[in-house]
This record gives C-alpha cells, structure tokens and sequence, in this order.
C-alpha cells in the first residue's frame, strides 16, 4: 500500500513554475532519491512534502491522512537540511530532545531516547558538546540523531552530504544507509550528486526542469535512461546523433555513412535519434580486430582505471578500461574500438534537443 | 629563526597618528575636567587656585543631585526596555522582508536619524503640548486632556524614537547571520512559530540585543537636547543639569565634577551588564 503520495504536485513562485505536475508513490520503508540539477526543483518539492512551502495545485497524503494544508509542526516528519540548522546555542543533547520536549515526552524518558539516538549515529561521548565544537560529519549525524530521535513516520534529507569533504561523503553514504536499515524509516533524498543517489536508494526520481522525467531502481535507471540528458547526468557517456535504418525487428543507427547495429524496435524508420555507450562498454583492440577504427588522443590514469579519448570517423569517444596491472597503449597509437550490441542505447530525439 | 620586522617603529608609527588624535580630543579634555572638578570655588571671586573634595561630597549627599541622577537612570533604563520590546520585533519583521520592501523600512527606521534632534524634539513638543494633536485628538474622543509635555512621559516618548535605530540595526545584523533554515527545522521538530522564536531565534539575538542595549542606554543617559525642549526648566536630567551649572550658575567645577560623576556611574553600569549578560552569551554561542 502506498505511504506517501503526491498528485500532481505544482509550485509557482509568480509567473515561475518551480515544480510542474509530480506524481509519485512511495512505499513504506523505502528510500528514494529526488535527483537532478540545481534549479530542476527537487528541494522544493522536499519543502512541499515537510510543509515548509505550500503547493499551490495538487494533494500529498501520508498514510491515507492529507496533508496538502498541514502546518509543518503538525507533521512529524524529521528533516535534515543542507546546513544542517542545528540550534547553535544548544548542546548537542538539547539539540536532540527539541523534538522530545515540543512532544512532552517525560524528562527520563526523553534522556534514554537521546542517549539511544546519539548511540545510533555514534556520539556518544560528544552530547555535551556544542554544534561549533564538532566537524562537518558529526554535525551531519546529530542533524540525523535529531530528526529520527521522534521516531517520524518519513525522514527527509536535503542534500545531507553536499557540504562533506570526498572521503567522508563516501563514508557517510553508508553510515546513512546502515542507519536507514536499522530504523527502517521511509526517507527521501535530495542530491544532485548521481553517485550518491545510486549507491544508496531503491529507487531514484530524475528531475527536470520542475518535471519528474524517469522513475526507477539505480540499476535500470543506469542501463536504461529514457532520455539523453539522464543518459549523460547518470554516469558518463558518449553520445552520437544518427538516424535510425529499421531493418525488421532490429536495425542500424546511421551516423555521417557509418552504420552501427542495434535494436530499437518501436522507432520508424529515418527518425533521428541518439546512440548513447557508456565509457566502460567500449573495449579497445588492436587496429582491424574491432568495430570502429581510431587513435588515442589522450589517456588518463586514475588508479583502478585508464581513460581514454579516442579519435574515431564519428567524433571524440570516451573509453574507460580497468587497470589490468599492463601498459596499455600510449597516446597516438592506432587502435580499434569493440563492444557488445546489446550496450548500445538508442534515444528518440537528437542529443541537442534533450 | 623567527624573520626580524624590517623597522621595529612601523606599528608606532602607524598607529601615531589615531593615538595622538585619541590624546588630544578625549583624554587631554577629560584630564582637565577631572583637575577641573577639585577646584574650590566661589560665588563672589570664581575658580579658585586652591584644592577641594566638597564638590563631590555636595553632590552625592545633596537630594537634590540625587534625584536628578535617579530620574536619570530611570528614563535611560526604561528607553532601553521600550526600545529592545519594540526594536527586536521590528528587526525580526524587517529580516523577514523581501526586496524591495525590506529596503524602503529599513529607510524609514534609519530616516529619522538624518534629521537633527531639535528639530524631532520640537516636532514631538508640538504633538504633545496641551494643544497638541494628541491632546485635541483625546477630546475628540470624549477623555480629558492629560498633561503629557514637561513629564518624563514626554521625555522617554521622544528618546524611544530617537534611541529606536540604534536598537534595530544590531539585532537585525544578528538576525542576517541566522540560519534561516534554523527556524524551520524547529517548526519541523513540532514547535510553534512562537515557541521556535522564543527558544531558536530570541538566544542568538541576545548579543545583538546586547549591543543594542549598551548604545542606547548610554545615549539616553547623557541626551541633552530632548530633556532639554521637553522637561522644561524644572525636569532635568544629568545632561542637562551639568548644562545649568556652567552657564547658569557658572559654577564650572561642580558640573565638571557632575560630569564626572555621571561618566563613571554610566561605565559602572554598563560594564558590569556586558559582563553580566555577555559572559554568559558568548559561553553558549561561542
């Protein structure tokens, strides 16, 4: 059954439509990532669903109750903002049993739920601190201690690691999952970051421009974006513009005389349409043995992988291969691209229309 | 090795120039006026060269002083009590403002300040007076006319309004370094829009408020000009009482030692509320 939804969610700021007819289910438990680039309103739509901005089409319901109009202290749900906001004149216990207090919950209690909360994030030992006294990734979980210390029916988080250094980004990713896990809390995040929306939700959310453009787990989304511009947001990618030869069931993209097979079934023939590889679906082979002929025009070496960018007939193509513990081969050198048909993704539309 | 400052005068040398005007414009005067107020004196033959403590000792046994000194205190504690209850919601509202609303407001809180204190002293003297709009506007509404100008009523209306900018501007500085995100994540965590400015926005004000105290309480304590125009001749405060001993009675070594008096009581209080009140303000937010 459905816990959270939103029908055709609107906002317009004035003549500015921020957010444009989101439709979305969300089961209980589950974790989901609002994805896309700044400005694509993903965090108003975040604002929408804890209260703090009021749509102005469309109905949000928890549960089965609605909540369109409900003040946001009605709410309950638990929200971590991009800075964090905790209340800097509070110790990191005050900070956590706000939420307690405003509840009425018992002073001993409301003690044990903080020490249990603080024990979940691992900060123990620092309730007496100040939020000035701790680094980035402990204000970050004392953000969380606080949110989840009322037990709220839906956690949401707002761009929660954007202000963490790489290292401990990656770290935290899995802290917030492990967390998740735990308490089983349904959350929603918000990030611009497709790494981080990849590796920890069930499903992702890519917006656009106020609109939702796909809904779906990490891995389809990945494999099979429902346009370019998801095809080039979500990892990297090499796109070509072509139009599509049916040729029966499967067919070929044609690209300036080029012919590459693949299968797009419900695309008519002579449409443009976009080819899109990912860097890692490319194999480089020696000259003659592959499917595309080219040079290396630059190779980069990232530790677990190589890098390169390849001159083809069709353009600059970028290709990743795993350190295999061999040189591979250097810059200038003649070498011929290979890769599986079925990895070749075929969009309607061109790349530069998306 | 520690690298040598090329010339070790450069910091004398830079700061020469403010210290000497700081030297001559506050401390030379200053210095004089406390040599000033142990100069005997008398009514027939003026200042005399010898010296004398019985300033002092006249001044802060004689009821009369006190009861300047007491109304002094009074008016400037209860200006700085109206100014912080109505300047803090004022900033708290103006912070709340978008362009280019935000802009006009903060215009008229500071326009007042860009016309001369007389000329606002005579302005409130012409609304207050027995005459005045106020009073007319009281009959109208079937009240007696009340006696507002010559009280201290008149007085703290007047320093309020001067005094009020004075209060805004440090609490809406404090206001634009909050986390508007703070106050939502209090709402969030189930509290009202009361209860977040009351336990959320009103702590992290405090120093702003703090500030503001300080400034208008001293400002208050030693106005001139509006007890001056509306206390008339019999309601005066410090300022104006030390105004009255030189060019009234000529007695210029009892107002310097008034002067004096006042100086040090106004830094006694006001450095033992900042230590007060600060203290405990920056232990919390740091």
């Amino acid at each position: 059954m459905a816990f959270l939804t939103l029908e055709g969610v609107s906002k317009e700021f004035g003549t500015f439509t921020a957010v444009r007819d989101v439709n979305l289910t969300i089961e209980k438990g589950e974790f989901v990532s609002l994805l896309g680039p700044s400005g694509c309103g993903k965090t108003t739509t975040l604002q929408m669903i804890a209260g703090l901005v009021e749509p102005t089409f469309g109905r949000i319901s928890l549960d089965g109750r609605d909540i369109t109009r409900e003040k946001p202290n009605r709410r309950g749900l638990g929200v971590v903002f991009q800075s964090y906001a905790l209340f800097p004149h509070m110790t990191v216990a005050q900070n956590v049993a706000f939420g307690l207090e405003m509840r009425r919950v018992p002073s001993a209690e409301r003690t044990e739920r903080v020490r249990e909360a603080l024990a979940l994030v691992q900060l123990s030992s620092f309730a007496d601190r100040y939020p000035r006294q701790l680094s980035g990734g402990q204000r970050q979980r004392v953000a969380i201690a606080r949110a989840l210390v009322i037990a709220p029916p839906v956690l949401l988080l707002d761009e929660p690691l954007s202000n963490l250094d790489a290292k401990l980004r990656e770290e935290m990713q899995f802290e917030l999952r492990r967390i998740q896990r735990k308490v089983g809390t349904t959350t929603i995040m918000v990030t611009h970051d497709q790494a981080e929306a990849l590796s920890i939700s069930d499903r992702v959310v890519v917006m656009e421009e106020g609109r939702m453009t796909q809904v779906d787990a990490p891995y389809r989304l990945y494999e099979q974006p429902s346009n370019a511009f998801i095809s080039s947001f979500v990892g990297k990618t090499n796109l070509l513009s072509g139009t599509w030869r049916r040729n029966g069931a499967s067919g070929a993209v044609n690209i300036n005389g080029t012919l590459l097979e693949a299968s797009a079934p419900e695309i008519a023939d002579g449409a443009p349409v976009t080819l899109s590889i990912r860097p890692e679906k490319l194999l480089l082979r020696e000259t003659g043995a592959g499917r595309l002929e080219g040079r290396i025009a630059s190779r980069f070496f990232l530790g677990s992988q190589w890098l390169f960018t390849v001159e083809t007939a069709l353009g600059t193509i970028t290709v990743s291969a795993p350190n295999q513990g061999v040189e591979p081969p250097a810059e200038g050198a003649p070498v011929s691209l290979d890769w599986s048909p079925a990895n070749l993704r075929i969009i309607a539309g061109t790349a530069a229309a998306a | 090795m520690t690298p040598r400052s090329p010339t070790s005068s450069a910091p004398w040398l830079l700061a020469g120039p403010g210290a000497l005007f700081f030297a001559g414009l506050v401390l030379l005067p200053l210095a004089l006026t406390v040599i000033l107020s142990f100069h005997a004196y008398d009514h027939s033959s003026g200042i005399q060269n010898t010296f004398t403590l019985s300033h002092y000792v006249t001044v802060l046994t004689d009821g009369y002083y006190l009861e300047i000194f007491w109304r002094t205190l009074r008016i400037a504690a209860l200006t700085t009590i109206i100014c912080a209850a109505i300047g803090v919601p004022e900033a708290y509202i103006l912070s709340r403002m978008r362009d280019p609303w935000r802009s006009v407001f903060l215009l008229v809180i500071i326009g007042p300040l860009l016309v001369s204190v007389v000329v606002r002293t005579f302005g409130w003297s012409m609304l207050l007076g027995s005459q005045g709009l106020v009073n007319q506007a009281l009959q109208l509404l079937g009240f007696a006319p009340a006696r507002i100008l010559y009280t201290e009523t008149a007085i703290v209306i007047a320093l309020v309004h001067v005094m009020l900018p004075f209060m805004v501007i440090p609490v809406w500085t404090a206001l634009q370094k909050l986390d508007p995100m703070v106050e939502a994540a209090a709402w969030t965590l189930g509290a009202s829009h009361f209860t977040a400015l009351r336990r959320v926005v009103m702590p992290q004000v405090t120093l702003g408020m703090l500030s503001g105290s300080l400034i208008v309480f001293g400002l208050s304590a030693s106005a001139f000009a509006v007890p001056a125009l509306l206390g008339g001749r019999r309601l005066k405060m410090a300022a104006t009482l030390v105004y009255d001993e030189y060019l009234q009675e000529l007695n210029w070594p009892l107002g310097a030692t008034i002067a004096i008096i006042v100086l040090v009581a106004n830094l006694c209080i006001m450095l033992a509320y900042n230590r007060m009140i600060e203290a405990r303000a920056r232990r919390t937010l740091g």
